[in-house]
């Protein structure tokens, strides 16, 4: 069920960050959508309708349990795994797009659209249209096209369009801009279906409305099975859907430390990687002012990640005014700290997450070592690594056998992925 | 220079508060009254700054004023340019190919200025400006001979932070209009309008496809019964014949993609400028009553 959390200022401002920077064409459409979802999110039937899909469609609510080889191996550090990779469709991502669906319905619109960096939202978005019988176009960079294709064919499967996207970086980004690109065109029928807590008001807040459900869970489960509040919440941050979900439940408990994992790729002394909050500075991308890696004339850089849904140069406004308030605690894991953070939730819990999440593990690990045997933590498990499994395979085996000239230029870690391959 | 301003104030260039009195020369009031007592609809004429390099867009920008453009658009080139297809799209990768930079595209302003005093609006997003600093930009775009900025993703209520600032230095910020907006934005980007209003004329981004007159004309005919200033439509013009329709229903028709397109087809610097000279030359023949 969705806990109301605070709405934002005036003109979706969080602080500094937010707003609504768009073409004037698409402004009704999201007046609409505003009025659409506060007029829900006080409608104890949309609640009610939502809670009965999210029960007995998504399979919630999702355990929180022990990972107690992890704690053992941490020194003693209970370490609790919020397992969001057990909903339907493997991901977190199902609890916004059917939410935004049924507002899609209450709106009266009839064509669905969505951008995707890993697949997971695409499949969620996919997933939640079949459902109610909605065309859905699913707009996917052509590089995540190539390094995701068994999340492609699932979309296909669940009757949705993939549109790869040539432009730019042709990655997540760039999905996002031609999303904005057929939203300007077919405004009037089609609702676009944002998968992270990024892009002009209200998405921030609506889609943090509807992933704070995790939270909401995670928070009472917490309390349940130990009587306490955690000392750490840690989460992944691409655009920061799964993060602010379970953030949501925390912000006024100033004593739980708000861990936001992002992904360093190469390294944050290379450029290449996804560290929006860590090492981008303020601009306007996608809609809202936020943290963007950017260059100094205003250009957005390409980000880089392992992992696509961490893939993205900007990040959710909240989460660039809570860091700005110091609410957060940045971390980073690179490419190398995630894939070996995956292999050992698998090893050790029997957990094979998404390479996303296994950003947070890494993180986690530390964080409980700091924290030694009376500390508590809770890890969102935001998805699952099937979609991952064969981009593994294939960065392990470059691993095992690194071609001479990317060995040398790793100094000395294991061979990073080429662009377009193992990615 | 002084002969467009004294055509205005001969023609008895409205005056529209805010507007005639922050500048020293308001190239802009002065170039629509001058269509207006010829009887005829401004061209409003787009090239993409340093599209392909700086060198050669100064010479396309200046092609585009030999043909008779009676205001210039200026992009500046942005990597994720949310409101345009792929023509103008193209023209931005190019110009970030050659190392465009916002001081790049204020160079062709310049060297424009330089030889004509035709109004020049910069058209460009947000974050580009931000980055640079709105007074820095501000300041670079009085220095060049700029008269306005037209930022597709800055709306009237988010303006706030950057309108003043160009207005303190004699720059007019545009607002957007667009099919879907209702009776309430229209009046407050009336309100907030200096320069001139632009109606993206299709809900859809630039070069998409055709604008109707017919869909249209009501619409344009509201907004500028409520604009202090002109009224522009822009984003689905692409032919003589079809600015010649829509410029009947407004103060000014902007092509743009048909412009880059044929700066796309490549061939010398020379060989481009003749190409966008006579195709801006036929806009013009076009649009005369």
């Amino acid at each position: 069920m969705t806990v109301p959390v605070p709405l934002p200022g005036p003109r979706g401002r969080f602080g500094a960050y937010g707003g609504r920077y768009v073409p004037e064409t698409l402004v009704p459409a999201l007046e609409e959508l505003e009025a659409a979802w506060r007029a829900a999110r006080e409608d104890p039937a949309f609640r009610a309708e939502l809670s009965d899909l999210l029960t007995r469609f998504a399979g919630r609510e999702t355990p929180l349990g022990d990972a107690r080889r992890m704690s053992a191996d941490a020194g003693g550090c209970r370490v609790l795994l919020k397992r969001e990779d057990l909903c339907h469709t493997g991901a977190h991502k199902v609890n916004n797009t059917l939410g935004q669906v049924l507002l899609a319905r209450r709106m009266g619109k009839t064509r669905i659209i969505a951008e995707t960096g890993a697949g997971q939202h695409g499949v969620a978005t996919a997933t939640a249209a079949a459902l109610f019988g909605l065309p859905c176009d699913v707009f996917m960079g052509a590089l995540d096209v190539e390094r995701q294709a068994l999340n492609v064919f699932r979309m296909q499967l669940l009757g949705a369009r993939v549109v790869p996207v040539e432009s730019g970086s042709r990655t997540l980004k760039d999905a996002m801009n031609e999303a904005l690109r057929d939203w300007v065109t077919n405004v009037r029928d089609t609702h676009y279906i944002i998968g992270s807590v990024a892009g002009p008001h209200p998405y921030p807040a609506l889609v943090r409305d509807f992933q704070s459900v995790i939270g909401a869970e995670a928070r009472a489960q917490c309390l349940a099975l130990t009587g306490r509040l955690p000392d750490a919440v840690v989460a992944c941050v691409g655009g920061g859907s799964n993060a602010m979900g379970i953030f949501s439940a925390f912000l006024e408990d100033p004593a739980v430390k708000l861990v936001a994992v992002e992904a360093a790729g190469h390294g944050l002394a290379t450029g290449r990687h996804g560290a929006s909050l860590a090492k981008g500075t303020p601009g306007v991308l996608h809609g809202s002012r936020s943290y963007v890696l950017q260059d100094e004339n205003g250009q957005i850089r390409e980000a880089h990640s392992i992992s696509a849904g961490l893939d993205y140069p900007g990040v959710g406004p909240e989460l660039a005014h809570l860091k700005d308030s110091g609410r957060l605690t940045l971390m980073q894991a690179t490419d190398v700290e995630a894939l070996e953070s995956l292999q050992y939730l698998a090893r050790m819990e029997g957990i094979i997450p998404a390479l996303e999440t296994a950003h947070a593990v890494a993180a986690a690990r530390e964080v409980a070592r700091a924290l030694g045997p009376d500390g508590l933590v809770v890890v969102n498990v935001s998805g699952r690594g099937d979609k991952d499994v064969e981009q593994v395979r294939r960065a392990l085996a470059a691993q095992a056998s690194p071609p001479r000239k990317a060995a040398r230029r790793s100094r000395g870690r294991p061979a990073p992925r080429r662009k377009g391959g193992a990615r | 220079m002084s002969t467009a301003r004294s055509r205005a104030r001969a023609g008895g260039a409205r005056e529209v508060p805010g507007v005639a009195a922050a500048a020293p020369a308001d190239r802009i009031a002065a170039a629509f009254a001058r269509c207006r007592d010829a009887g005829e609809a401004a061209l409003v004429t787009y090239v993409m700054g340093g599209d392909p390099d700086v060198a050669t867009s100064k010479a396309l920008a200046l092609a585009c004023v030999e043909g008779g453009a009676d205001l210039l658009e200026l992009g500046v080139p942005f990597s994720d340019p949310m409101a345009d297809g792929p023509t103008i799209q193209h023209a931005a990768e190019r110009a970030l190919a050659s190392g465009t930079t916002p001081d790049g595209v204020l160079e062709v302003a310049a060297a424009v200025r330089a030889r004509s005093d035709v109004p020049i609006a910069l058209m460009g997003y947000l974050n580009p400006i931000l980055a640079r600093g709105v007074e820095r930009f501000a300041d670079g775009c009085a220095r060049a001979g700029v008269d306005a900025v037209i930022i597709p993703d800055l709306l009237p209520e988010e303006a706030g932070d950057v309108a003043p600032v160009l207005a303190s230095r004699g720059v007019r910020t545009v607002f957007l209009l667009a099919p879907t907006s209702d009776a309430a934005r229209v009046e407050a980007a009336a309100r907030a309008a200096t320069g001139f209003l632009y109606f993206v004329s299709v809900t859809g981004v630039t070069g998409a496809r055709k604008a109707v007159a017919a869909e249209i004309g009501p619409t344009v005919a509201e907004i500028r019964s409520k604009s202090p200033v002109p009224v522009v439509i822009g984003f689905g013009v692409s032919s003589p014949a079809q600015a010649r329709e829509l410029g009947a229903l407004a103060d000014g028709v902007v092509v743009g993609s048909a412009i880059v397109q044929r700066i796309a087809e490549g061939g010398t610097r020379k060989a481009r400028a003749e190409r966008v000279t006579r195709f801006v030359r036929s806009l013009k023949r076009a649009l005369r009553r």
